[in-house]
């Protein structure tokens, strides 16, 4: 993006531009949106987190000092240190990286590749039977544990850990795209596509995959929120993201042992993962009731 | 569960890790995990271990843990109480405290307190099982010193002891089940209260509870049922992270167990019978409609 500079004020690229638009809108949405706003607000501060973090006062999260060994949270060390001296607002600011990484991409792979198969399965009745049992199979194994099993197959990696849940994400999309295919692809405007001949690609692009955006869009908020959770949980119970890595869920599950004498090692981590997740799914929240009026007011 | 069973025996049979040389330790020769990896079958196509294995499952047989060489079916039985211990409670207290809080938001919609219990159940997506855990265990163990801080006693020892170890466990593990639960629950019943007969009702001159109770949640009862069988998956996740929080030997804590160790009888016993379960349930539930409502036919 090109960096926008005061002497162009009045044009599209100033900053005098943005500022007037933003406030503007942002007061405007956020009276109509208000979590939706807020729950934004808070993602992209710990997008910033993640981005910045060596310059956020951070020391390396894996330098090990034993002379400082499980410091309460005091002036030197904000959050504490942990059994082997680490500094914990690092380890937590960095932690912030994993999250975001696992969260969005997840969400990114699962909806452009439940999309895929559900668009082929909406319109072509041969896939649809065995790729719809495969499906089920699929989502009849509980989520978590579905990852679970991944991971204890392959060696413990961040790749990793996205594949393991997006798979396990993606029954849940097909079914999604799957059912708005199959109501779409009896409207009139698609019979008439498909009446002159277009192709069936190009009817899949052009009518179908418009009308399925804002559902799925909605849908990619609470997977990224759920993902997150699950990169949690797998760390947590030691079958997700390295220990040489630093995510909240590894800080937690390191710290486990020592919680009755050192609270504050799965509190701050805990603290973190939790409002980031609440912002994601207030994030979703208002996008649905923006998106689709009609179920906001059921919901 | 035919595809189920081929997914989970493919998945671990995809393995990199070779339980062969696990066994065998670091000191072993190549004869030796030779030898091993003979002696479980290891070494036969893939085709055919699965047909063994399908085999032995219509016999009952899961086959024999790697790691502690007893078998599967033993393993998962004596783990089977604390599991079933727990997830009876979670039920009981995530529906007793979502179905009428979902009712009274629906019944108040777009009130403060429709807001505060949505809020509430956002809140409750949100929070991860152990982060949760964590909170009440600080708040009751170490501060009230009320409750048990971890552990687990059979029923056997008797009820209070038994019910003692489970309150916190059940309420960590049921708050996101009742999140969800509630959300559904106001959602199916303010549908409920725009239908017609509900203004007969109103019309009639009925008490606002009555309409509320034998009217609206009576017919509001299917996409409840639904959520609450489909939730059983979030339970069952639920369940591994609980029991190894709260340090319950149940079958959650079996499974991190042989992940860790890699002991794949083990997993694709532990992840079959949990899918099973879940298979059941729902088909339970899905029968069950007939009750709720008479004018589902099968």
């Amino acid at each position: 993006m090109s960096t926008p500079t005061l002497s162009s004020t009045g044009s599209y690229f100033s900053i005098a531009h943005w500022w007037s638009f933003a406030s503007v809108r942002i007061p405007a949405l956020y009276q109509r949106y208000p979590f939706a706003v807020l729950g934004a607000f808070i993602l992209l501060a710990m997008i910033f987190i993640a981005l910045f973090a060596p310059y956020l006062w951070t020391v390396d999260p894996q330098a090990v000092t034993p002379l400082n060994r499980l410091k309460q949270p005091s002036i030197e060390f904000w959050f504490g240190t942990d059994a082997l001296g680490r500094d914990v607002y690092s380890r937590v600011m960095y932690g912030a990286r994993v999250s975001l990484i696992v969260g969005i991409s997840v969400a990114l792979l699962s909806t452009l590749i439940g999309l895929a198969i559900g668009l082929i399965t909406g319109f072509v009745r041969a896939i649809d039977a065995v790729v719809m049992r495969i499906m089920d199979g699929l989502m009849s194994i509980p989520s978590i544990l579905l990852a679970i099993a991944l991971m204890a197959l392959t060696k413990a990696s961040i790749e990793n850990v996205i594949i393991a849940i997006t798979l396990a994400e993606i029954p849940r999309v097909v079914r999604l795209v799957r059912s708005l295919v199959l109501t779409l692809r009896e409207q009139p405007y698609v019979e008439a596509a498909t009446a002159s001949g277009t192709p069936l690609l190009k009817t899949l692009i052009r009518h179908i995959l418009p009308n399925t955006m804002a559902p799925l869009l909605v849908q990619a908020t609470y997977i990224c929120a759920s993902a997150m959770i699950t990169e949690a949980i797998l760390s947590f119970i030691g079958a997700g993201t390295p220990p040489n890595i630093p995510s909240w869920g590894n800080i937690m599950a390191e710290s486990r042992s020592l919680f009755q004498i050192a609270g504050y090692l799965i509190l701050f981590p805990s603290i973190f993962l939790s409002i980031t997740v609440l912002a994601v799914n207030y994030l979703g929240d208002g996008l649905r009731d923006a998106l689709d009026p009609r179920l906001s007011r059921r919901m | 569960m035919a595809v189920v069973a081929f997914i989970v025996f493919s998945l671990l049979y995809l393995t990199p890790g070779d339980p062969a040389a696990v066994i065998a330790g670091d000191v072993a020769t190549e004869d030796d995990i030779k030898r091993i990896r003979q002696s479980l079958g290891l070494d036969q196509p893939f085709l055919v271990r699965f047909g063994t294995w399908v085999w032995s499952l219509f016999h009952g047989d899961l086959g024999i843990s790697i790691f502690t060489n007893l078998p599967v079916t033993k393993l998962i039985a004596q783990r089977v109480e604390p599991t079933i211990s727990l997830t009876i409670c979670t039920l009981i207290v995530a529906i007793i405290t979502s179905v009428p809080l979902g009712t009274i938001a629906a019944a108040r919609a777009e009130s403060k307190t429709d807001r505060a219990i949505m809020g509430f159940s956002v809140l409750g997506f949100s929070l991860p099982v152990f982060v949760l855990a964590y909170l009440l265990i600080l708040l009751f163990s170490l501060q009230l010193q009320i409750l048990p801080v971890q552990g687990y006693r059979p029923i056997a020892e008797g009820v209070w002891p038994w019910l003692k170890h489970l309150i916190l466990p059940s309420l960590a593990l049921g708050t996101v089940y009742a999140a969800l639960i509630t959300r559904i629950t106001r959602a199916s019943v303010l549908d409920v209260l725009a239908q017609d007969y509900i203004r007969t009702a109103q019309a009639k001159g009925l008490e606002e509870r009555n309409i509320l109770i034998h009217h609206a949640l009576k017919n509001a009862a299917v996409p409840i049922i639904t959520i609450i069988g489909i939730g059983i998956g979030l339970l069952i996740s639920g369940a591994v992270v609980t029991e190894t929080v709260f340090a319950i030997p149940g079958i959650g804590r079996l499974t991190v167990d042989a992940i860790l160790r890699r002991d794949y009888p083990v997993i694709q016993g532990v992840i079959l019978i949990f899918s099973a379960t879940y298979v059941i349930i729902n088909l339970l539930i899905d029968l069950s409609y007939v009750f709720f409502d008479p004018r589902i036919r099968y």
